[in-house]
């Protein structure tokens, strides 16, 4: 296995993070164990309250875990924010309705400060990436909602960072639209060789996409089930309806149902 | 034009209404002058009469737009001191009195609309601000501006200044309030997500301001700018009463009601509510063309 060759790109030790509010402290996250290695796709799944996007927000250096450790490429996970090492995707796309998607995806090169033929450069590369190169020109409500969210993550892809953190993002999308996300998904992980961390509710997104199903449970957050998928990183969407990934299915699911058995 | 047609029977019923008040209004002064003459007056020749005096109670709307039409075109045009004959404005034409209280209301658009957006960009950036303005800004709208309008030019005047300024600073006043509660909204109208995308970037505090915050608050701006320009020109107006202000629409009324000419009164308000409106169209007409460009036309 090539993850476990190489150090881990995101390491977390026995993280745990409580909210305090007024009825008492929540439990967002409690001893949560986790490597990630570099090129991996990492789904998190979980029901609501698991902490799935909690963890991946502490990745991103967006909220500060109460105890334990994580590293980002080594550093803590502010040193690696302030090196851009990580791309976040949003659940909405979040584009901003008063720049066209060339200069929303621009968003981000201007404030780290690229040059201006790097910026066009770079903008036209990912839309390309993401199979938006005619849109452009258009601005965000001219798009459909999937091709929304293509254009905000390639915006999340724009500067280059080796890892591309990814909540819910085909969450608010029907089911057609979201199978066809799914599979330009991986066939721009099989490009760029990103390490992804992809939150999600579906149990089939994360058994199709992943390398390694973390499946959490709620209350308090935590890692109930680690699977390493021996899917081939080559997939067909007929792949679904292999005994192989019915079997995986089955056993995120089961994971599932023991992390709901304490409740 | 289906909007006109709404607009168009509201505008006729209000003039009928107009109209009907009219006779009620100014009819005792026709009885009593018919009976010192000793006249009886009819149905008709009441009626006629009501509309025609020279200081009515309440003067009827072809009263008011003729009093309009003279005081501005006629005026200028044929006037021995219009702007035709001697080439500057009358000091009797609504032109010139308009113009005077526009200056002020300009200028006190300005500061005002300046000073709302520069508080409101405090108040959004910086706790002791958000804590401590917000209070203050509201107490200020509580004081009656008749009340507080003297004592500014009072005070102005006393360490000499005089004309434009004091006017346009209770134009400020007035003008800065509105720009101040809006610019707070629309600076704060981006949502955590949206923060979070610029903070993954590590952007800094002028980044997130200039590309999130300021775009995401134009909609706001242009709002709060409509009613912002509308009360600096009640504020400079308000500004004219006071002071014996020789020009200026606020003149225009004080004079008009110290020697009971209700017709130049009426004239004067409704060239302040045309000043108003187009001012307010001027600003809609901006801000379709500013939202247009930015790609968020409605």
């Amino acid at each position: 296995m090539r993850d476990t060759l190489t150090a881990p790109v995101i390491s977390a030790k026995n993280l745990s993070l409580t909210f305090q509010t007024n009825d008492g402290p929540v439990h967002a996250l409690k001893d949560v164990s986790l490597d990630i290695g570099k090129g991996e796709f990492v789904s998190f799944i979980g029901p609501s309250g698991c902490g799935k996007t909690t963890l991946l927000r502490v990745i991103a250096d967006l909220e500060q875990p109460t105890e334990g450790t994580l590293t980002v490429n080594g550093m803590s996970p502010e040193a690696a924010r302030k090196a851009r090492a990580y791309g976040y995707v949003f659940q909405a796309a979040g584009l901003y309705p008063w720049r066209t998607i060339a200069g929303n995806v621009k968003l981000p090169l201007e404030i780290m400060g690229f040059s201006r033929s790097e910026q066009e450069a770079r903008v036209e590369r990912v839309l390309e990436l993401v199979e938006l190169s005619g849109f452009a020109r258009k601005f965000p409500w001219q798009l459909s909602g999937g091709m929304q969210q293509r254009a905000s993550i390639a915006r999340a892809l724009a500067f280059d960072a080796d890892i591309l953190l990814m909540d819910e993002p085909f969450g608010a999308l029907d089911e057609i639209v979201r199978d066809r996300l799914n599979e330009q998904l991986l066939e721009l992980w099989a490009r760029t060789e990103k390490t992804i961390g992809f939150v999600t509710h579906s149990i089939p997104e994360a058994v199709y996409l992943s390398t390694k199903i973390v499946v959490m449970s709620p209350r308090p957050g935590r890692i109930t089930d680690i699977i390493d998928s021996p899917l081939p990183r080559e997939r067909p969407l007929e792949l679904r309806d292999s005994p192989e990934f019915i079997e995986i299915a089955h056993r995120v699911r089961e994971g599932l149902r023991a992390g709901h058995l304490d409740d | 034009m289906r909007n006109l047609i709404p607009v168009l029977m509201v505008t006729a019923t209000l003039i009928a209404l107009w109209y009907a008040a009219v006779v009620p209004m100014n009819a005792q002064w026709a009885q009593d002058q018919a009976r010192r003459a000793g006249q009886d007056l009819g149905f008709a020749a009441l009626i006629s009469e009501t509309m025609t005096q020279q200081r009515p109670r309440l003067p009827a709307p072809h009263q008011v737009m003729a009093e309009l039409w003279n005081s501005t075109v006629v005026e200028e045009m044929t006037g021995r001191r219009g702007v035709m004959n001697t080439g500057s404005l009358s000091n009797r034409s609504l032109v010139y009195h308009g113009w005077v209280t526009l200056s002020a209301t300009l200028l006190g658009f300005a500061i005002g609309s300046a000073l709302g957006v520069a508080l409101a960009v405090g108040i959004v950036h910086n706790r002791a601000m958000d804590a401590s303005v917000m209070p203050w800004a509201i107490a200020s709208q509580t004081i009656p501006i008749l009340a507080i309008a003297p004592m500014i030019i009072v005070v102005l005047n006393a360490i000499g200044i005089t004309g434009l300024i004091p006017k346009a600073i209770i134009s400020t006043y007035l003008s800065f309030f509105p720009v101040v509660v809006g610019m707070v909204k629309g600076l704060r109208a981006p949502d955590h997500m949206q923060l979070d995308l610029m903070r993954t970037y590590s952007a800094n505090g002028v980044q997130v301001f200039g590309k999130l915050r300021w775009p995401s608050s134009m909609p706001y701006l242009f709002a709060s700018l409509k009613v912002a320009i509308a009360a600096a020109l009640v504020g400079a107006i308000v500004a004219e009463l006071p002071t014996g202000a020789v020009a200026g629409l606020g003149a225009r009324l004080l004079s008009g009601s110290y020697y009971g000419q209700t017709v130049q009164i009426w004239s004067a308000l409704f060239a302040a509510a045309i000043l108003a409106a187009s001012m307010v169209a001027l600003i809609g007409v901006i801000q379709r063309a500013t939202l247009k460009r930015m790609g968020m036309a409605a």
